[in-house]
């Protein structure tokens, strides 16, 4: 379908940039983008990728607005307080870019959906906040070769890195367990710089949107680390894949989904 | 002898483990970081025993969560 007038003046800054074009951008209406959590990091991400054209963006999140929200998680209003978190994500969206289709789920994510929530989606951007879920996405990820950007904040640092499942390592090659509950501060105990989000969170829209639109180099076999209190970048490099890795290696020791147990107060996606 | 921790050059003793460099280096959450050493990971069970060499490039690897809520 050729562009609208409208479009062309929408996506004209796009359409300009000659590893984009015309051909990009409509390979960018065309695509699938799921967001899981509408959080610290799928507010910013949801915002980018709306704003840039994605066809159809899910966001799945089982939460509400709350007021300790708003300091980072922009895609809400304090208007918003009590809405669900996925409703008004979708509104802010539409608001943005009416050639979006959002796709709501208020749900957690577990064993039972994860698979039928990413099937119909190119490329899947993990916002959660915790570990159970971190890890159900990424196995659901390799065993359906879907696409995945994985990303966590907290304090002061963050970090990313992109999934591709039979090329490069996933997280269960850096990580072969969840920590034990409570090891690992979440956001919620340790507290996260507002704009951290909007770092890692804008970072994991580029790599969905050169992963769309084929260009430059994805993060596959890097974790990008992010000190913003030193303002260092610094791109560490992965061993290749599965190496004795339990669910990406060719021979998975994990080829059933795994419902870890989750802290009662950091149930939310 | 001289390694490279996190993209950083360093000093250290010779003869030093991945253990004595996670505690030197004051590690957050020792008993869950994720090591590799020139590119390739090493096995937790073998901090104690691995020993670094000269030229070693050393990265530590966090849980990080946060994102949501």
């Amino acid at each position: 379908m050729p562009f609208t007038n409208e479009q062309l003046e929408r996506y004209s800054r796009h359409i300009i940039l000659k590893e984009i074009g015309a051909k990009g951008q409509k390979k960018l209406l065309a695509a699938k983008v799921l967001i899981i959590g509408a959080g610290g990091l799928g507010a910013p991400a949801a915002l980018y990728l709306a704003a840039a054209g994605v066809g159809t963006i899910g966001i799945a999140d089982a939460d509400v607005v709350d007021l300790s929200n708003l300091q980072r998680q922009v895609i809400h209003t304090t208007n918003d307080i009590g809405k669900k978190k996925v409703e008004s994500a979708a509104e802010t969206m539409r608001a943005i870019n009416p050639d979006v289709t959002v796709n709501t789920y208020y749900d957690f994510v577990s064993s039972a959906n994860i698979m039928d929530l990413i099937k119909d989606y190119d490329f899947i951007l993990d916002g959660t906040d915790n570990f159970p879920a971190k890890f159900l996405i990424n196995d659901a990820c390799v065993m359906a070769k879907k696409p995945l950007s994985h990303a966590g904040i907290i304090r002061f640092k963050g970090q990313l890195t992109t999934i591709l499942p039979g090329e490069g390592p996933c997280y269960r090659c850096i990580f072969k367990n969840p920590p034990p509950k409570d090891a690992v501060p979440t956001c919620k105990q340790a507290g996260v710089i507002g704009a951290m989000g909007g770092v890692i969170g804008s970072l994991q829209a580029m790599e969905a949107v050169k992963y769309i639109t084929g260009v430059g180099e994805l993060l596959s076999g890097y974790l990008l680390t992010y000190d913003a209190l030193k303002m260092e970048f610094h791109k560490i490099k992965l061993p290749p894949r599965g190496k004795g890795c339990a669910v990406c290696s060719d021979t998975p020791t994990i080829t059933e989904l795994i419902d870890y147990e989750q802290i009662a107060c950091d149930m939310h996606l | 002898m001289k390694i490279t921790v996190a993209g950083e050059k360093k000093e250290v003793a010779d003869g030093l483990t991945v253990a004595a460099l996670i505690e030197l280096e004051n590690v957050e959450t020792p008993q869950y970081v994720t090591v590799s050493v020139n590119e390739e990971f090493i096995d937790s069970g073998a901090f104690e025993t691995y020993v670094l060499s000269e030229g070693d490039e050393v990265e530590f690897l966090y849980f990080m969560g946060g994102g949501a809520q």
